[in-house]
């Protein structure tokens, strides 16, 4: 299941997440005019922020500040009013003298099974999984990777994280079995449960790694963002530290389809967006990844790519977009669709604009601007 | 013992900006603190009971790191916000 899907033609509410508060914005049915909220906990900074498409009510936010802890806040009547979890996720407590780890940030969300009305997971920093069972409430660690020593060597150390700590995200269920998880490790790989969490594996075959390091190796890995398509749930795409790639399932090797990218702009990138209901269809926005990893457009010209075939091969989208001098970039939980014919596509970008296709990607307009640093934006259609 | 609230925290004491709490010790005060309102230990102290990076603990003028710090039914507890960068 989605968690960035908006239903129907229903009325579109993207969900904001910033370095500085969480937004939304809403638009009609044709998706031509849009209102930005005031902000909603100003100064947090909110990593996630997702409509549980089960109730279409339900919106969990995972926040923290420069100075307080982390926490998750929770509306349950579509973003009116906020509660705090009591209970946020959090590492097991060691004994004085053992490195016990904290959670610095919750960084992702992802609403579980549709026959899990009340399941949540949560992935955090550093790399934790973790999950409810009564709508955000209260959570604990989910799984026994938390505290797996091979799992805490997959995830290496801080230093093997991104700049911002290391991150536990693309966490997917299966539509047709919650048992059937995937998620990802920046760093650490990406992994997989058949047994609803007894047992993970790695997932790693066909991923490359920076030169000079073992590709058998999970700790090597960086998967920056994963998506399971509705319509195919046998099929994954990833864009990958590496490349872009996709899997077809059961096959348990991972295919680089972003060779077939532009040389000059190259298959880096964050974030990763399928299609709703066709699965031969993906999208991406690549960055800069050379030399020290300026993580901006290419050239300073941004643009989407779209492949319709699969990744055989890859048209730009960039009509609308700023033709140069443009030194943004899109994060990895920043781009999303909703569920309309055609497909919006939707960007938050680093310097806080919000760019919006109803036409797949053929042309963008910006419909908000001066927002602080975007994180994230999920398309969610709200109930009343 | 007074603990006195920053900004960043009232809004779970309503925003009251002091707070009496007993406690013979800097994490029995801390206790009691989220016993009367819930959540706002965690904002302060990790699950492994170290007080956050930026965050400072002060008993009257002193810099504490000791959540068995001994407490003073007289004593001043600041909790403070260290900077966190822009």
């Amino acid at each position: 299941m989605p968690s960035s899907s908006a239903a129907g033609h229903s009325p579109v509410t993207l969900l904001i997440g910033t370095r500085k508060g969480a937004f939304t914005l809403k638009t009609d049915r044709a998706r031509r005019t849009w209102t930005l909220s005031a902000p909603i906990h100003l100064g947090h900074i909110v990593h996630h922020i997702v409509c549980d498409p089960r109730d279409r009510r339900t919106i969990l936010m995972a926040a923290s500040t420069g100075h307080l802890g982390p926490t998750v806040f929770r509306s349950t009547d579509a973003g009116k009013t906020w509660k705090e979890s009591s209970t946020p996720p959090a590492f097991k407590k060691l004994s004085e003298g053992e490195k016990g780890r904290a959670v610095g940030h919750v960084f992702w969300l992802t609403p579980g099974h549709a026959n899990e009305p009340d399941t949540w997971y949560a992935g955090t920093s550093p790399q934790g999984l973790f999950r409810s069972d009564d709508g955000g409430v209260t959570w604990k660690s989910f799984s026994y990777i938390n505290d797996d020593p091979q799992y805490i060597e997959w995830m290496g150390s801080v230093q093997d994280g991104t700049p911002d700590g290391p991150k536990l995200h693309s966490i997917i269920v299966d539509p047709r079995d919650s048992t059937h998880l995937y998620f990802g490790m920046s760093g650490g790989g990406v992994h997989e449960s058949t047994d609803g969490g007894k047992t993970f594996a790695p997932l790693i075959k066909g991923m490359e790694t920076v030169e000079g390091f073992d590709a058998a190796v999970a700790t090597y890995h960086d998967p920056h963002c994963i998506r399971l398509c509705p319509s195919n749930p046998d099929r994954l795409y990833q864009q990958n530290h590496c490349g872009i790639y996709r899997i077809d399932r059961p096959s348990t090797e991972w295919v680089r389809i972003g060779r077939t990218m532009p040389k000059k702009v190259g298959d880096i990138g964050f974030p990763m967006v399928v299609h709703p209901r066709n699965a031969d269809c993906a999208w991406v926005f690549p960055m800069d990844g050379s030399t020290v990893w300026p993580r901006v457009s290419p050239g300073g010209k941004p643009a989407a790519y779209v492949t319709r075939n699969a990744g055989k091969s890859w048209s730009r989208l960039d009509k609308g977009f700023p033709r140069s001098n443009a030194w943004w970039t899109v994060k990895r939980q920043a781009m999303t669709h909703d569920a309309h014919n055609p497909v919006g596509l939707y960007v938050g970008t680093t310097q806080g604009e919000i760019w919006a296709s109803r036409n797949e990607g053929a042309a963008w307009i910006c419909i908000a601007r001066h927002l602080p640093e975007i994180y994230s934006v999920e398309a969610a259609s709200l109930g009343r | 013992m007074t603990v006195h609230i920053p900004s960043a925290l009232r809004s779970y004491t309503a925003q009251r900006s002091e707070i009496e709490v007993a406690g013979g010790t800097l994490a029995e005060a801390l206790a009691a603190l989220d016993q009367r309102f819930p959540g706002i230990r965690f904002r302060i102290i990790t699950e492994q009971d170290r007080i956050r990076p930026h965050i400072r603990i002060f008993v009257n003028d002193q810099q504490t790191f000791d959540l068995q710090s001994t407490l003073r039914s007289e004593d001043e507890l600041y909790i403070v916000l260290a900077l966190s960068g822009g």
